[in-house]
């Protein structure tokens, strides 16, 4: 029996796996929409703006470890989608994004909603599709899968003329098998250079462990803290690898780089070997490269060679998925004791303890971030957005189990917390998943609000509200002699009250007392619950080491600022 | 990045797909490669292409640059030619203005040269050189006194000699087996250890 173009995508779909998408119609994907009821089994989340759907396709895919699946409409729903593919595509999440495009006849005459999606997307996505016939989805939606899941994962996006999911027919088979000849990621790292490393890690006095993103994506926990522990090497992780090995562990060190523990920069800068795992040498970490790690080696493993030798020469390059690299390193690691290297670190956690939050009556985030790590006791999924909140959720917020915190590290991209928080929460429906909000990024997603209560998908919301664009802000403060233009947020809206529109509980919190039981609060509701924590409003992220700055620039108190201002006078930064 | 900034060449095998060298394209330019010259055509294969890029820049670059072309899907193989050990050949077309008294002399030249003439007209010839790109540039240099027209150079197009090796090659690697939407990191929560 010959199947439409769009019953076609349906069963494909749920050949993949698929149990939810997060979209939005419009007429040219209307067709697929049209099929959809005969596929109960694939439930549609209906979001209000298309962004949340690529952004919640991301949280769910964060928690899930399978791709997400957004759809939008051709035109400006699609081009709507683009931001949260971006941050995607340099998160390396898996999602896949399908899009109606106008009919076959009419691309290219600049047809109403017409926009190039392939043409758009081609730097932001893995890889993408314009499908031209129904014959050809089974075999584009296998290949999408396996690319966006496979390797170092990416969003993939198919286009499909609405024509396509309309009329065409054909006979539906699913392939077994991908059919992508240029396609072959390396899995298994090379024997050779695996014994080079452990010889490295053998020879090392002061090694360092960098733990990225690539720790969760190919779920290494438990090889990360083998190695880790067997030749005690401490651990320095990147906000992505943040819950790639255990907060509380003795040798976690925290995040280093921008705004890291000072004592994190301050050890990679001392280490004579760097074991890079799944990380990137990010300039958020790196800060200037002629000045960072300067007396370290690096072995570096990851699934993407393009990564290896871009920002920092590795000695021992190792190309592979992270788990069966380190699987294979293990057996060589033999056990080590370096007391003195990490006695040094603990030295300068003591000397530099970034983490400490000062003594003030005033409601601070710091403050709040660890309150509510504490009463969720280090299980909650935390989900943040972009900017000073999010910073000191990296550095405040504690975590028991792998996995639990989802930013958009790599495009930052603001309006995230609320979207990727309601796809966490759909993947992970028994989790706490808090989302620590910003008042700026709440107020660019908060629209989905509706589809949480619609759905009773229930986040907890914590607006760190400063009433500024904070992050920022406090660039301004530092580096443009505190003109705040364009920063203030004086016209918020009253959030207890939005919420309430919406039909979720509002909570208010403006003094320190009340932090602990708004959060208990909050968490004894059944569903979706907003708490809008007024807090101090001119409260700076530190340590900051500045943009293109090595640790020796590093600002580590608020009274280091004037003399750093003082002297980098018209310097433009 | 340090070394010295040279000319490389390239060689990529594509799939035949629309739009592929717009990805290619794309690339270089998100990336800030250098492209020189950039000549396709078809291979020995159905459906695959061959590209030919010479590529601007140090080795640290190349580098990138092969690692960035063989992530693109539909790029089959990449491989940078050693240039000791390679046939490298550009086709140009000249369009020479020729009279009667300069008409023997050009002649000459193409003779020399080994270059033939392709068009004949009352004012004008046209030459095509097949060769490296450094006798092409020396032929033109030797035919701009008389007038030069218009010109059209292909790109090279280049090959290793059968006895070569070439220097980079897709990293090697395993096939993985294909999986389900991620079935193997199943959702039930993995500790850290
Ligand atoms: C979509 C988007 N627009 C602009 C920016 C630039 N930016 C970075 S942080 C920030 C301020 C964020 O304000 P808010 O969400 O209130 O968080 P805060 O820093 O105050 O905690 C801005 C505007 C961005 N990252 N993303
Ligand atoms: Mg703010």
């Amino acid at each position: 029996m010959k199947l439409t173009g769009a019953q076609i995508v349906c069963e494909s779909l749920l050949r993949e796996n698929v149990d939810v998408v997060f979209g939005i119609p419009g007429g040219a994907i209307l067709p697929l929409y049209g099929a959809m009821p005969e596929y109960p089994q694939l439930r549609h989340i209906l979001v209000r703006h298309e962004q949340a759907a690529a952004m919640a396709a991301d949280g769910y895919a964060r928690v899930t470890g399978k791709a997400g699946v957004c759809m939008a409409t051709s035109g400006p729903g699609a081009t709507n989608l683009v931001t949260g593919i971006a941050s995607a595509q340099m998160d390396s999440i898996p999602i896949v994004a399908i899009t109606g495009q106008v009919p076959r006849a009419a691309i290219g005459k600049d047809a109403f909603q017409e926009t190039d999606m392939t043409g758009i997307t081609l730097p932001v996505t893995k890889h993408n599709y314009l499908v031209m016939s129904a014959a050809e989805i089974p075999q584009a939606i296998k290949d999408a899968f396996y690319i966006a899941n496979t390797g170092r994962p990416g969003p993939v996006l198919i286009d499909i003329p609405k024509d396509v999911l309309l009329n065409d027919e054909a006979e539906f088979s699913y392939p077994d098998d991908v059919d992508l000849p240029g396609y072959k990621p390396t899995m298994d790292g090379h024997p050779s250079q695996i014994q080079k490393a452990a010889q490295l890690i053998a020879e090392a006095k002061r090694p360092i462990i960098l733990a990225g993103h690539g720790i969760i994506i190919s779920r290494a926990y438990q090889e990360v803290l083998e190695l880790a522990e067997r030749a005690q090497i401490p651990v320095v992780t990147t906000l992505l690898g943040i819950s790639s090995f255990p907060s509380e562990h003795f040798l976690n060190v925290g995040m280093p780089g921008m705004h890291g523990m000072a004592y994190a920069s301050m050890a990679i800068n001392e280490s004579d070997l760097l074991i890079s795992l799944g990380m990137r040498f990010d300039d958020r970490v790196t800060g200037r490269l002629s000045d960072f790690a300067p007396n370290a080696k690096v072995v570096h493993i990851d699934v993407d060679p393009s990564e290896i030798s871009k920002n920092v020469k590795a000695t021992v390059p190792i190309v592979g998925d992270l788990k069966r690299v380190l699987q294979a390193l293990l057996p060589h690691v033999e056990p080590a004791v370096h007391a003195e290297w990490v006695q040094q670190v603990e030295d300068m956690r003591v000397e530099h303890p970034s983490h400490r939050i000062r003594e003030t009556d005033k409601l601070l985030p710091q403050y709040i971030l660890r309150t509510l790590s504490d009463v969720t006791d280090g299980n909650a999924l935390v989900v943040t957005g972009v900017g000073q909140h999010q910073m000191w959720a990296a550095q405040h917020c504690r975590f028991k189990n792998p996995n639990s915190l989802i930013t958009s590290g790599g495009l930052g991209a603001m309006g995230f917390e609320v979207p990727a928080a309601m796809g966490a929460k759909v993947g992970a429906p028994d989790k706490v998943v808090w989302s620590i909000a910003g008042d700026g990024g709440f107020q660019m997603t908060l629209c989905d609000l509706a589809t949480c209560a619609e759905n009773n998908i229930a986040v907890k919301f914590a607006i760190m509200n400063n009433g500024y664009l904070g992050m920022v802000r406090q660039w301004q403060d530092f580096f443009y002699n505190k003109v705040y233009t364009a920063t203030s947020y004086s016209a918020n809206p009253d959030f207890v009250k939005l919420a309430e529109a919406y039909g979720i509980p509002g909570i208010r919190v403006t003094d320190k007392s009340q932090v602990e039981s708004s959060i208990r609060q909050a968490m004894m509701e059944p569903g979706p619950v907003v708490v809008d924590f007024l807090v101090e409003p001119e409260e700076n992220v530190f340590p900051m080491i500045p943009a293109g700055e090595s640790l020796s620039e590093m600002l580590e108190e608020p009274d280091q600022v004037p003399a750093f201002q003082a002297s980098n006078e018209g310097i433009a930064t | 990045m340090s070394g010295a900034t040279e000319r490389h060449t390239i060689v990529a095998l594509v799939q035949d797909q629309p739009g592929v060298l717009n990805r290619v394209s794309s690339l270089f330019r998100r990336r800030g490669f250098n492209i020189a010259s950039l000549a396709v055509g078809q291979s020995e294969q159905p459906n695959l292409s061959r590209m030919t890029f010479v590529v601007e820049g140090d080795i640290a670059t190349m580098e990138q640059v092969t690692k960035q072309l063989n992530k693109l899907i539909e790029v089959i193989k990449v491989s940078e030619l050693v240039e000791e050990e390679i046939v490298a050949r550009e086709v140009a077309l000249i369009k020479v203005r020729a009279t009667p008294t300069t008409r023997s002399e050009i002649i000459q030249l193409v003779n020399i040269f080994r270059a033939n003439i392709v068009d004949v007209g009352p004012q004008s010839l046209i030459i095509e050189i097949t060769s490296g790109e450094d006798k092409i540039d020396a032929m033109y240099n030797l035919l701009r006194p008389f007038g030069i027209r218009e010109v059209m150079r292909t790109g090279r197009i280049a090959m290793a000699r059968s006895a070569s090796e070439t220097r980079a090659e897709r990293p090697r690697g395993d096939t993985p087996t294909p999986t389900k939407n991620g079935a193997e990191h199943e959702q039930t929560q993995v500790p850290y250890g």
